[in-house]
Order: C-alpha cells, then sequence, then structure tokens
C-alpha cells in the first residue's frame, strides 16, 4: 500500500509571530521555519504503518517554493523514502493546495494520504476536506487512531464531547490531532541519508491545475488587548469579588 | 441576498452553536434560512423554527445524514446551497469536518472561523494561534464560512415562526460508515456550552491532582478543561483541550489554574467574561488578562477555595 503525506513548511511553533506595523502582513523576516506540527504527526503515522508492513512506500509532497524541499528532507529524515515538491511562488490557498495534491493524487494513486488537520500559520483546517471531495475519497479528520483493516480504514476521530470512529473504504484521506502519535527525532545517519534519496519537482501545469486566488488579505493587526485586573491577597478576597463585585457566582 | 446556516445538532436537541452563528449570518444583512440534516431529526426543525429572525426551516430527514458523514451532508449542502449567497456554520468539530468538502464542491473558498464581518464580503478572523488577525475579502459570488461562536452572543431560541419544509435529497456516497461513538459521561456541561469553566494546566504536575479541580467544578457547575501543555504532558486527553488547536470557550468565569498563558491557550478563553488566574509564578502572562489574579500554590488555594464557595 502507497501512502502518500503532505507536509508544509510554516513558522516555528516557538515563535511569537507579530503583525508588520504598517498592518500589510505578518512579519517573518528571519524567523526559524519548520515542518507544521500536525504535518509531522501525519509523517510518523505513515513511518510506522511502513514500519508495520502495511505500507509499502511512504511519499511525502510539499507545495511551496524551492525553501519547502528542507520539510520534505525532514519528512525523509524521519523515514518517507522519496519526496515531492510542487514548485509554486509563496504560498497559495488552501483550495489551490487541495487541487495540486489531487494532481499528485492521480499520479501516485496512494491507498491512503495523511495531512495535518491544520497548519499553524493560516490555521484554516481544510486541505484534506478540500483534497477527499476533490478526489472522491472518504475523510477520518482530526483522527487519534489509524488501523488498517484489509479494504478499510477504521478512523477513530476525536469530536466535540468525545470520539467517534468511521470505516472508511479505501483509497481515504486521514488528517492528524495531536494525540495519534508522538513522532521521533531524525537521527544523524538517517539525515545523511535523506540528502540522498530520490525528491521529484512538479508546477501546477504539469498537474493541470490552475493557480487561482479567491481571497486577498486586506490587513493584519495585533488582536485587541484584555486589560489586566487586580491581583487579590487571598482566596477570601477572591472569593468576596467573585460574589459581589463579578457577580458570577452566589 | 440569502444566507444558508447549517444547524449543529444531535438528531434530538438544536445546538447552541446555532444561535451564534445565526447571530453571525444577521451580521451579514441577508434573509436566513436554517438547513437541519439529520435522521429522525423533527425535534430539532421545531426547535429551530423558533429561533428568531429565520425565514425557513429546511430539513433533511434521511438515515444517510444520520451520523453527519461528511461524504453525504457535504454533497447535500451543495446542493441546497446552490440557491443562496452565503453558507454559514458554526466552527464545531462537526462542521469543520463537513464544510471544505462543501466549499471543494463548489470550488470556492472556505473562510474559516470568522470573528467579525466588516462587509457582505469582508471578514476579520484569527491566524498564527491568535497572535494576529487577519481582514480577508472574499472574491468568490458564494461564500463559505464557518464562525468562532465565542465572538457572536446568540440570538433567541424563542420568538420565531419559521416555516418548515422538507428536502428530498438522499445522497449517500457509500464510502463511508459510522462505527461507534464514546461521548464522554460527565454529569457536568459540555465545555464549549458551560457557563463556568475551570482549566489547569502543567502546574497540576500530573492527571490525579486534577481531581482537585473536580469539587470546585461540581460546586460551581462547571465544566473541566486543560491547557495544550497538560494535554502534551499525558496528564488529560486531549478533549479537554482549551486553544487555538483545541476547544475555543468564552464562559461567564473561567478559572485557569497552573497555567502560564501561552498565547495558543489565550486565543482559546480570553473572551471570556470573567476570567481568575491562579499561579505561584507572580510573573506569569496569564495574570495580563485576569480580571482577578491570586498568586499562590494551587496545592493550597484549591482546597481552601473549594470550601469556601
Amino acid at each position: 500500500m502507497k501512502v502518500l503525506v503532505a507536509v508544509k513548511r510554516v513558522v516555528d511553533y516557538n515563535v511569537k509571530v507579530r503583525a508588520k506595523a504598517d498592518g500589510s502582513d505578518v512579519d517573518l523576516n528571519n524567523v526559524k521555519m519548520a515542518i507544521n506540527p500536525f504535518c509531522e504527526i501525519a509523517v510518523e503515522e505513515a513511518v510506522r504503518l511502513k514500519e508495520a508492513g502495511t505500507a509499502t512506500e511512504v511519499i511525502a509532497v510539499s507545495i511551496g517554493d524551492k525553501s519547502c524541499q528542507e520539510q520534505i528532507r525532514t519528512a525523509l529524515a524521519l523515514g518517507a523514502d522519496r519526496g515531492i515538491q510542487v514548485e509554486t511562488e509563496g504560498g497559495v490557498e488552501p483550495l489551490v493546495v487541495a487541487k495540486l495534491l489531487k494532481g499528485v493524487v492521480d499520479k501516485e494513486q496512494p491507498q491512503l494520504v495523511i495531512l495535518g488537520k491544520q497548519s499553524i500559520d493560516g490555521d484554516n483546517n481544510q486541505t484534506g476536506q478540500m483534497l477527499g471531495a476533490l478526489a472522491n475519497m472518504p475523510q477520518g479528520t482530526f483522527a487519534s487512531e489509524v488501523v488498517i483493516d484489509g479494504e478499510k480504514v477504521n478512523v477513530t476521530r476525536e469530536v466535540d464531547g468525545g470520539m467517534q470512529t468511521l470505516s472508511l473504504t479505501l483509497p481515504a484521506i486521514v488528517t492528524t490531532d495531536l494525540r495519534l502519535n508522538e513522532p521521533r527525532y531524525a537521527s544523524l545517519p538517517n539525515i545523511m541519508k535523506a540528502k540522498k534519496k530520490q525528491l521529484d519537482v512538479y508546477t501546477p501545469e504539469d498537474l493541470g491545475v490552475a493557480v487561482t486566488s479567491h481571497l486577498t488579505q486586506v490587513k493584519v493587526q495585533p488582536p485587541a488587548e484584555r486589560q489586566a485586573g487586580i491581583k487579590v491577597a487571598d482566596v477570601d478576597q477572591l472569593v468576596d469579588k467573585l460574589k459581589n463585585e463579578a457577580k458570577v457566582i452566589s | 441576498m440569502s444566507t444558508l446556516v447549517i444547524a449543529e445538532h444531535d438528531n434530538s436537541s438544536l445546538k447552541g452553536a446555532t444561535l451564534n452563528t445565526v447571530a453571525a449570518a444577521q451580521a451579514m444583512g441577508a434573509d436566513i434560512d436554517i438547513l437541519v440534516a439529520g435522521s429522525n431529526c423533527g425535534a430539532v426543525a421545531e426547535a429551530a423554527a423558533a429561533v428568531a429572525g429565520v425565514g425557513k426551516i429546511l430539513v433533511a430527514d434521511n438515515a444517510a445524514y444520520e451520523h453527519q458523514l461528511a461524504e453525504n451532508v457535504s454533497l447535500l449542502i451543495a446542493e441546497v446551497g446552490a440557491g443562496y449567497d452565503n453558507i454559514i456554520a458554526p466552527a464545531t468539530a462537526n462542521c469543520k469536518n463537513i464544510m471544505p468538502r462543501v466549499a471543494a464542491l463548489m470550488d470556492v473558498a472556505q473562510i474559516s472561523e470568522i470573528t467579525s464581518v466588516e462587509s457582505a464580503d469582508t471578514f476579520q478572523r484569527p491566524i498564527y494561534a491568535g497572535n494576529v488577525i487577519a481582514t480577508v475579502q472574499s472574491t468568490d459570488a458564494k461564500k463559505v464560512i464557518t464562525v468562532r461562536t465565542t465572538a457572536y452572543d446568540a440570538v433567541a431560541a424563542e420568538g420565531g415562526s419559521a416555516t418548515v419544509e422538507a428536502v428530498d435529497a438522499v445522497h449517500d456516497a457509500g464510502i463511508s460508515a459510522f462505527v461507534s461513538e464514546e461521548v464522554a459521561v460527565s454529569d457536568r456541561p459540555e465545555l464549549t456550552a458551560a457557563s463556568v469553566v475551570i482549566s489547569g494546566g502543567r502546574g497540576m504536575q500530573n492527571g490525579e491532582n486534577f481531581k482537585l479541580l473536580e469539587g470546585i467544578a461540581d460546586k460551581l457547575g462547571a465544566a473541566i478543561g486543560a491547557s495544550r501543555a497538560a494535554v502534551d504532558a499525558g496528564f488529560v486527553p486531549n478533549d479537554m483541550q482549551v486553544g487555538q488547536t483545541g476547544k475555543i470557550v468564552a464562559p461567564d468565569l473561567y478559572i485557569a489554574v497552573g497555567i502560564s498563558g501561552a498565547i495558543q491557550h489565550l486565543a482559546g478563553m480570553k473572551d471570556s467574561k470573567v476570567i481568575v488566574a491562579i499561579n505561584k509564578d507572580e510573573d506569569a502572562p496569564i495574570f495580563q488578562v485576569a480580571d482577578y489574579g491570586l498568586v499562590a500554590d494551587l496545592f493550597d488555594a484549591l482546597p481552601e477555595l473549594e470550601s469556601k464557595i
């Protein structure tokens, strides 16, 4: 079984991102970039399927300019077998990403596509579901457990108030939530080996996809600040304030 | 202009998130209809018809929609939604699952988790874990939108008199099936609907110590949440996570215990009406957003608080 994993290059999760003073965009000058944490979980899950003998090949795909090859190499160092970059200028919208991934799916015919549930830059939480609709594949989003069962995959999902398990007919889409697994660290020998693994570059034209734009970012701004309140001296004063000032407990 | 609101429900009752979404739809200034897709969901349709300010309720009642399978429901919404300018849904786990499929089927962008309607085509939404608010303008003729429900006050659940119409369309993609669900059994309110939330962070030290929150939660009728740090450390399950990648809450009272206040967490609770922080580190960023801060060891403060409320 072939598994396709999508990875995105994003600002490292430790970086506190700010809006530029003129509000034109976020300030990403000289910030550390990394693989999106949810995508890292996706890579780990695919590699575990290969180690378990379920997957035969793991392909890591990323969409972006040449710099995203760094994140593809990270995925290769974690255990993916080969990489694909779809070359675009700068960021593209989730719908276009989904169309480009659909192009890769058509070429590679994977039985399972694993993606992160959302990227920590745009926080859109869309791409996996959109790919599902475009490729007419079922989806198990926000997955906390993935079990391949013959021609099906059982996905346990984190939903409001609990867990839900679905049975999906392969080929299928899985998007990862935090608790699916704990990604490994790449070892130095594996990082060296990853440099020699195959990495193909496609253009959107190769995949027959037109890069369009449906949204314009008008401006960005910092969130409204909440005013700090007061420090109370002890629990008695806290209870008094909550009862008599805020009136939120009785 | 017309707007279709997707109802959040469990086939027996209409969820409050729907009322916040109708409020966002009103801000868009168009006529509002509600789609109820489910199975044996007549009671939900009745409840939806009573919501103030709604024109008609479209009910697609079929076994194919019983478990809200995204593959089936998205096809229905794309068909029914074709006659509307806006399709708008609460950013619940369920609608976050379904709506991007609808957008892709209609070949339009989705605008996720809006917190403000600036005009008919321009919206605000948080990005980068809430560090930045982006204003985005859509060039699509039809807009598919999810709403961060905590940004809108619910409309009245009573007082409306919408007509109810059946939708016959049955879409069963036949590629997915419901197997089982494990709903956390609890006498406490659901996290996103609770009027009081008490959350623990890394300062709780382990999962066992979350018991210290339970007595207080019982007395206040509160839901119990956690920071991502507490989830990552394995203290509690991820469905308790409050934050940009977890649940977004806005209760009347939010009590943060042993939580430092990473922006990731603040993004999930900063719209709460009153915030209390209990932390032994007086420099913790959580105090910058708290209405009432108590610098204390939580292992002393929690038992005392429980005894005094």
